[in-house]
């Protein structure tokens, strides 16, 4: 009686075989996460807005200070405005905006923020004088604020409340036209905020 | 003698005031000068456009700043580091850290590779039979003596 000898079959070794399905998912993980960021736009309408510094241009400080957090705000409707010098359509809003910050300053429960998307500090300035801006304002430095926003271009306007919480996000310029009034759609967004 | 002293005082008054022009245009930057910064700069707004062949703007604005601190005397490492405080590393057409941008996922993919390869050798392979050793033809000679004793006594037994 003779019994015929058959090896053992070997396969990979189950750790190697998990560690190559990990890495496999999270490849796909990592390019689902990607494709989900960039087709998502900006911040939606009632998430919470976390905590970021504004640095501002010397001229245009909040209450004497070089730099603004939101932290800071709360209990103040913040009114985030995304701009360039470069930009033209910016152009089209500046002076409505300036013209609604004049008008809500004296409540002292609205804050503009100007933040001055990918540009150069000398236009920049150019660019406020220009238009007579007076509200805070300054870059986006290293684009924290835009890429935390994923802003998807200039301008856009973002209306935070008194609890941190985005309300509305304006894509484009507030203008005046035959059918619209910048001045108040703007109030639209801030007046209900204000409640 | 006062003409010819006057004469020459103006000679060297025009001499030194084109050297010092000439000295100017020297470390004036031109648009090669500008370029050769702007080429390793990624327009930000406009992706996957060199900041010298950019057309916008803002990119034009952008070579002005680079001239700029070229004339205050910057050096480019400086201009480079200044770009990406400001608009983000993403500008730069290298990396802060190239050794380990590119050599940490090298490796992973090196790692991750000869790990498919093996397996795939493994999967594919046509198995034989490891050879038996000397050691172990005489250990099975010697159980087949033992398993041939142990037949012929349970023959016996029936």
């Amino acid at each position: 009686m003779t019994e015929e000898y058959t090896p053992q079959r070997r396969g990979v070794p189950l750790w190697a075989q998990i560690i190559v399905w990990m890495l496999l998912v999270g490849l796909l993980v990592i390019v689902a996460m990607g494709l989900k960021r960039a087709q998502q736009g900006t911040v939606q309408p009632g998430q919470k807005i976390d905590n970021f510094t504004l640095t501002l241009f010397s001229g245009y400080e909040y209450e004497g200070k070089t730099q603004v957090s939101m932290e800071e705000l709360r209990g103040k409707v913040v009114v985030i405005n995304i701009w360039a010098s470069w930009c033209k359509t910016c152009e089209q809003e500046a002076a409505e905006l300036q013209a609604a910050w004049e008008k809500y300053e004296p409540t002292g429960q609205v804050v503009f923020l100007g933040v001055d998307y990918v540009d150069t500090e000398p236009e920049a300035r150019v660019y406020l004088k220009k238009f007579g801006v007076t509200y805070p304002n300054g870059p986006d430095l290293a684009t924290h604020i835009s890429q935390y926003l994923r802003v998807t271009g200039a301008p856009e306007t973002y209306f935070i409340d008194k609890n941190g919480v985005l309300r509305y996000v304006e894509i484009g310029p507030f203008i005046t036209t035959k059918k619209t009034n910048a001045q108040r759609d703007i109030s639209a967004q801030i007046d209900p905020l204000l409640k | 003698m006062k003409k010819i002293l006057s004469i020459i005082l103006f000679a060297l008054i025009l001499a030194g005031a084109s050297a010092s022009l000439v000295f100017a245009q020297d470390t004036f930057p031109t648009d090669d000068d500008v370029n050769k910064i702007a080429k390793q700069l990624y327009c930000p707004v406009c992706e996957s456009t060199p900041l010298d062949v950019c057309p916008t703007e803002a990119c034009r604005q952008w070579r002005e700043v680079i001239r700029t601190m070229l004339t205050e005397g910057k050096s480019e490492a400086e201009i480079k580091q200044h770009f990406a405080t400001q608009y983000g590393i993403r500008v730069l057409n290298v990396p802060p850290n190239p050794w380990l941008t590119y050599f940490v996922p090298g490796v992973v993919i090196l790692i991750g590779a000869v790990m498919l390869f093996r397996g795939f050798q493994l999967w594919k392979k046509p198995l034989v039979a490891e050879p038996v050793s000397d050691k172990d033809e005489a250990e099975q000679v010697q159980q087949d003596e033992y398993l041939a004793k142990m037949e012929a006594e349970l023959k016996r037994r029936k």
